[in-house]
C-alpha cells in the first residue's frame, strides 16, 4: 500500500510542478525542484523516515540509469554540428570541468566545510543522474550533489545569459557551450530559448562534459581528495 | 516500444557489466550511454520512427522525474547544509561562475578562426531535465 501511495505523490506532485512551470514560465518552477518540497512536506507530516520513502520508489529511481543510456541521442543529434571545433571544443569543456571541480573542492576547503562535502561539491556540474552516480563513488553524498546539480543548474537559468554578455563572450557558440559546461540540462532548456543555436551547443556541452567529467574525476581525486 | 527500451536497457546492462569486469572508474550508465551513441552512429538510422530514439526520447523528456526520490533525499542532509551554509553557497556559486568563464573565454579565443557551420539553425533541441 505505501508503495503506491508514495509512487502516486511522487509521479502527482512532478505533473504539479509540470503545471506551475506551464503557468508561470519561470526558471524557479522546476518539476523536480517542486516535487522535492511538496513531497518533503508530506513526509515530515506523515512521519514517514526518508529510507522508506526510498524504498517505496525505488521503481522511479532505477529509471534513471535507462535515462542517462538515453543521453546519447541529443550527443548524436548534435555530433555534426562538431565540424571543426572538436578539438577547441573538448579543450575548453575540459579546462571548464577541471576548473569547476578544483575550485569546487579547494573552496569548500579553505572554508572548512569537510571532506565529505569535498567530495560532494566536486561533480555539481554534470547533470544530475552522472552526479549521482559519480558522489557514489567519490564517496560524498549522492542525494546531496543531485540537489547542488539542481541548484546550479536554476542559477544558470536565471542569471546566465546576462553574465556572459557582462564578460564579452558573444558568440552564440561559445554561449551555448559554456552554459551546457555548467548548468546542463536545466541551462539548456532556458538557451533555447534565447536561440536555437546556443540551445544546441548547450545540449551537446552537456552530454560531453559528463563524459569528461566522468574522466577526469579519478585524476581530481588523486590529486585532490 | 518494447524494442528501445530492450536497446536502452541492453546498453546499461552492458555498461554496467564492462565496468564491473574491468575496474574502469566510471559510472555503467554513462559506460552504457557511450555504448549506445556507438550503436546509433553504426546504425546511421536514427529517423522519427526509430524506436531508439522513440523511447529515449520519451525517457528524456521526464529526466525529472526520476530523481525526485535522490532530489527528496536531501531533506536527510537539512542539517549538514545548515552547518556548513557558507562553504556550500561560496563554493557552489563561485565554481560554477569559474567553469562557466572559463569555458566562455577559451572557446571565445579559438572560434574566432572558426565559421559558424551552415545548418546550426533549426535543428531540434530537446528540453531534458
Amino acid at each position: 500500500m505505501s508503495i503506491v501511495l508514495w509512487l502516486f505523490v511522487t509521479v502527482a506532485a512532478y505533473e504539479l510542478g509540470r503545471w506551475l512551470r506551464r503557468r508561470t514560465h519561470s526558471p524557479l518552477a522546476q518539476p523536480v525542484a517542486v516535487a522535492v518540497v511538496i513531497v518533503g512536506a508530506l513526509l515530515a507530516l506523515s512521519g514517514t523516515t526518508y529510507d522508506d520513502y526510498a524504498d517505496a520508489t525505488t521503481l522511479i529511481s532505477f529509471l534513471l540509469g535507462p535515462a542517462t543510456v538515453a543521453l546519447a541521442i541529443p550527443l548524436y543529434h548534435q555530433a555534426a554540428r562538431l565540424k571543426g571545433m572538436v578539438v577547441p571544443v573538448l579543450f575548453a569543456l575540459t579546462a571548464g570541468a577541471v576548473v569547476s571541480m578544483v575550485s569546487g573542492v579547494l573552496l569548500v576547503r579553505w572554508l572548512g566545510g569537510g571532506d565529505v562535502l569535498e567530495r560532494t561539491m566536486a561533480t555539481k556540474a554534470v547533470t544530475a543522474p552522472v552526479s549521482i552516480a559519480l558522489t557514489e563513488r567519490l564517496g560524498g553524498y549522492p542525494e546531496l550533489s543531485a540537489a547542488f546539480a539542481i541548484v546550479v543548474g536554476i542559477v544558470g537559468a536565471m542569471v546566465a545569459p546576462r553574465l556572459l554578455t557582462l564578460l564579452g563572450i558573444r558568440d552564440p557558440r561559445a554561449r551555448g557551450i559554456a552554459v551546457g559546461a555548467v548548468s546542463h540540462g536545466i541551462g539548456t532548456a532556458r538557451m533555447l530559448e534565447e536561440s536555437r543555436v546556443e540551445g544546441a551547443f548547450s545540449g551537446l556541452a552537456m552530454g560531453l562534459t559528463a563524459v569528461v567529467t566522468c574522466l577526469l574525476v579519478p585524476l581530481v581525486a588523486y590529486f585532490l581528495l | 516500444m518494447i524494442v528501445g527500451l530492450l536497446w536502452l536497457l541492453g546498453c546499461q546492462l552492458a555498461g554496467t557489466a564492462i565496468v564491473e569486469l574491468t575496474g574502469i572508474p566510471l559510472p555503467g550508465p554513462v559506460v552504457g550511454m557511450l555504448l549506445l551513441f556507438l550503436v546509433l552512429v553504426l546504425r546511421r538510422r536514427g529517423g522519427e520512427d526509430d524506436p531508439i530514439i522513440q523511447v529515449g526520447d520519451y525517457f528524456l523528456s521526464h529526466l525529472q522525474l526520476f530523481f525526485i526520490p535522490a532530489g527528496v533525499g536531501v531533506i536527510a542532509y537539512l542539517a549538514v547544509i545548515r552547518d556548513a551554509a557558507l562553504p556550500i553557497v561560496v563554493a557552489l556559486l563561485g565554481s560554477w561562475l569559474l567553469g562557466l568563464a572559463t569555458v566562455g573565454w577559451v572557446l571565445g579565443l579559438f572560434l574566432r578562426r572558426v565559421p559558424e557551420v551552415a545548418g546550426t539553425q533549426g535543428a531540434p533541441g530537446e528540453e531534458i531535465e
